[in-house]
């Protein structure tokens, strides 16, 4: 296997209703997948199951780790996904209050990923969280400061600065610019496709926001009632859509 | 190696869903080879499909028949059943494109825009944004604005971060979609120039030339393309 | 002789057993918390109930009990407690370290060491050194089970930020057997190396949480700290003014209401053995 990550026919029921029909994805190193979809196409709920958070009713997820070894996501030990999600996964959530500690200064909520992996070092510790503010456009005199009185932009970048410090190699984002002005938004959207640049880490990324799709994604799934109905290169599945409801997502959008 | 990228039979249709289904054919049947170091120039009435067919070959647009082939890392790859991360591939090392406009990423300066894809092929920073500011001056796009986004810039200067972007690094195949369209007769030159120094250094190149001059200038042959009739 | 109308050790033979088994399996498990189900005490929660429902769990005829509060013996807490036992269990109490089997405390460890045989029991308010920290027990059960103390780490971090150091003086959290976290109970951060690899059984018992954890003897006990900034045990700069003692935990203690003040030891038995022998030998 040379993805990263690689889900067969997921399916999940919600009772009557079909969250995922036979959904199937490959994610490779550095690639940037964009899962788009309207509310309740099982957007979601598909990065919660291929993340572990949700168990698929049928279907396998499997991940190579950095060894080369491969892992299905869902045999997993708890203590093994755990430690997953705290090395080579990363989340970034939709509302930073869900992945930040907000009680917590930002140093503390940078370092608390390295603490967690065995970093014992304060100054050390200290010294990359500082890098980090400034790489996501923190002043770096903000280290001691709350995230609950940084404003939305700034919380969601310091979400980014944290989960991105132990360097994983695959990120899952859910709709990270959703509740943000959209000045913000275009800024946010900016400083991760830099990162995930520089960085070479795989995203998969949900949004509905087909810009931030253009922006960001190598690939786009188009996802509609749990199924995935369309996918491709970004630029191919916007600029020639051709499933029908993917000409309609794209036509209901100002010059994506 | 006689040719550096054909189709054989490609056709490419729209289908409008959110029309009824109304199905508009656009090529049929199209045989282009292109040999490396040649320069072919779409001709054709406006509307006749040169646009849409420059998409189909660089994977913008998906084709409902027939092959794209390229040739790429010593293979024969058929770019409409190659996979998305095999087209990107083809893209960073093989097949440039220079469109009509500048699609602008906020916050990136023009450097970057077009030091990218030199650092997407593993070159360093420094030696991709040296190259990246010698094309740009060459394309007589002043040192000031090299920091800049280029948002602002008019249409010309962004047609030339545009340029200096596909000629930046050394593509095989280059397709080039009204290269000069709003350049002054001094850049016209310039670009001229690359397209010329390009195909001596092998780039099999397939470009829409509005303008006549220029296409004189750079093209070894026209390639017709015959506009469908209307869907029945 | 026990009191009239009472098992031995108040406790029926039935509960004793039970919370026995709670002990072995904590003996067995170094730090980790074991439930227990707790029973009506003759004294409120906040009182040492869990401390007293350990004691009367091992303790037996041939013991002999000190208890002791904030390092005294002489208490309101520590003697209820010792008379509770002397009554209910008939045993013999003490106020000698060096002579006790079983020492209940709350708050200090004493001062001379404990030596093999010797039980050292703490009441304990809150077992859960995570519990400011992470309001969802579950979410605590599972930090501990999947030894996931990051978080713990983070908020020593804060501290140095914040102070410069860390400023736990109290209910410093220790690492037991290099695995579970675990609550020292209030004792100040200054006894904490006492814990480490102590000859005698430690025993911990919350009664109002229901829980009872352990260190077994000679087990690794460490203080949480960054390599930049060590664990340091704090204590006032002074000698105890009745007994001269550099070494010891000082309580500080107001003389009058002009401000004037005195350290002494908080571990009484300590300083008064220090005093007769200065005594003996003058």
């Amino acid at each position: 296997m040379s993805a990263l990550l690689e889900a067969h026919g997921l399916n999940l029921r919600f009772g009557a209703v079909p969250a995922l029909e036979d959904v199937s994805i490959e994610v490779h190193p550095g690639e940037v997948v964009a899962i788009v979809g309207e509310s309740g196409s099982g957007k979601t709920t598909l990065l919660r199951v291929l993340s572990g958070m949700m168990r698929p009713d049928s279907g396998e997820v499997r991940y190579r780790d950095p060894d080369g070894a491969v892992h299905v996501i869902h045999a997993m030990g708890e203590a093994a996904l755990r430690q997953l999600h705290r090395t080579d996964w990363g989340f970034v959530h939709q509302n930073p209050r869900d992945g930040l500690r907000m009680r917590v200064s930002a140093g503390g909520n940078i370092g608390e990923r390295l603490m967690a992996t065995g970093a014992r070092h304060y100054g050390r510790i200290r010294t990359e969280a500082t890098e980090w503010l400034r790489r996501v456009e923190i002043d770096p005199e903000r280290i001691d400061g709350m995230p609950a009185l940084f404003s939305g932009g700034m919380q969601q970048r310091l979400q980014i600065a944290r989960t991105l410090v132990t360097r994983p190699r695959l990120v899952f984002m859910d709709e990270p610019t959703g509740g943000l002005d959209v000045s913000v938004q275009a800024r946010l959207l900016d400083l991760i496709r830099a990162l995930v640049a520089d960085l070479g880490i795989a995203v998969v990324i949900v949004t509905h926001d087909i810009a931030a799709a253009r922006l960001l994604a190598h690939r786009l799934l188009v996802m509609r009632r749990g199924q995935v109905v369309e996918q491709g290169l970004t630029d191919r599945v916007l600029d020639d859509p051709q499933h029908e409801y993917t000409q309609l997502l794209v036509a209901s959008v100002l010059a994506a | 190696m006689s040719w550096a990228i054909r189709t054989e039979g490609l056709g490419k249709s729209f289908t409008l869903h959110l029309q009824g289904g109304t199905r508009i054919p656009v090529l049929e049947g199209v045989e282009l080879e292109v040999a490396p170091g040649e320069c072919v120039a779409l001709a054709g009435p406006s509307g006749a499909g040169k646009s849409t067919l420059m998409r189909c070959l660089y994977g913008n647009y998906g084709v409902g028949a027939g092959r794209i082939l390229i040739r790429h890392a010593g293979a024969e790859i058929d770019l409409v059943t190659a996979d998305a991360r095999l087209v990107r591939e083809v893209r960073r090392e093989t097949l440039g494109h220079v469109s009509q406009f500048l699609r602008v990423i906020p916050r990136v300066p023009t450097l970057d825009i077009v030091a990218e894809p030199l650092m997407a092929r593993g070159l360093d920073r420094e030696a991709a944004r040296a190259r990246a500011a010698e094309l740009l001056a060459r394309l007589n796009l002043p040192a000031r604005l090299h920091g800049l986004p280029p948002a602002t810039f008019s249409g010309g200067e962004q047609q030339r971060v545009n340029l200096a972007r596909g000629f930046a690094p050394f593509y095989p195949v280059l397709l080039l979609d009204e290269p000069t369209a709003s350049l002054d007769a001094a850049n016209r030159a310039v670009v001229v120039g690359l397209i010329q120094a390009a195909k001596a250094a092998g780039t099999a190149i397939i470009g829409i030339f509005h303008d006549t001059e220029v296409r004189d200038q750079v093209a070894d042959r026209l390639f017709e393309v015959q506009p469908m009739p209307a869907a029945a | 002789m026990t009191a009239l109308g009472y098992n031995f050790g108040y406790l029926d033979e039935n509960t004793k057993r039970m919370i026995r088994r709670a002990l072995l399996k904590a003996v067995a498990i170094p730090g980790h918390q074991v439930p227990f189900g707790a029973r009506e005490m003759p004294l409120p929660y906040g009182w040492g109930t869990g401390g007293i429902a350990v004691t009367a769990s091992v303790i037996g005829t041939g013991d002999r009990l000190k208890v002791i509060d904030q390092g005294a013996d002489d208490t309101t807490n520590a003697v209820s407690i010792r008379r509770f036992f002397a009554k209910v269990a008939g045993v013999a109490t003490t106020e000698s370290t060096a002579e006790a089997t079983i020492i209940q405390t709350r708050h200090r460890i004493p001062e001379t060491r404990l030596r093999e045989g010797q039980i050292l029991v703490y009441q304990v308010p809150m077992p859960e050194p995570l519990f400011r920290l992470e309001p969802r027990v579950a979410e605590t059960r599972r930090m501990h089970a999947l030894a996931d103390y990051g978080l713990m780490h983070v908020k020593l971090y804060e501290d140095i930020a914040r102070h410069g150091h860390v400023a736990i003086s109290y209910n410093y959290p220790v690492l037991v057997g290099g695995r579970y976290l675990m609550s020292p109970s209030p004792i100040p951060a200054f006894d904490n190396p006492k814990m480490d690899r102590m000859p005698a059984l430690q025993l911990f018992g919350a009664g109002r949480e229901k829980r009872i954890y352990a260190v077994p003897p000679y087990t690794s006990v460490r203080s949480l700290d960054f390599e930049d900034h060590p664990f340091q045990p704090v204590r006032a700069d002074a000698p105890c003014a009745l007994c001269g003692s550099r070494e010891s935990y000082l309580d500080e203690v107001l003389t009058d209401d002009q401000g004037g003040r005195m350290f002494v030891c908080s571990d009484t038995d300590y300083c008064n053995t220090r005093q007769t022998h200065r005594e003996a030998a003058e």
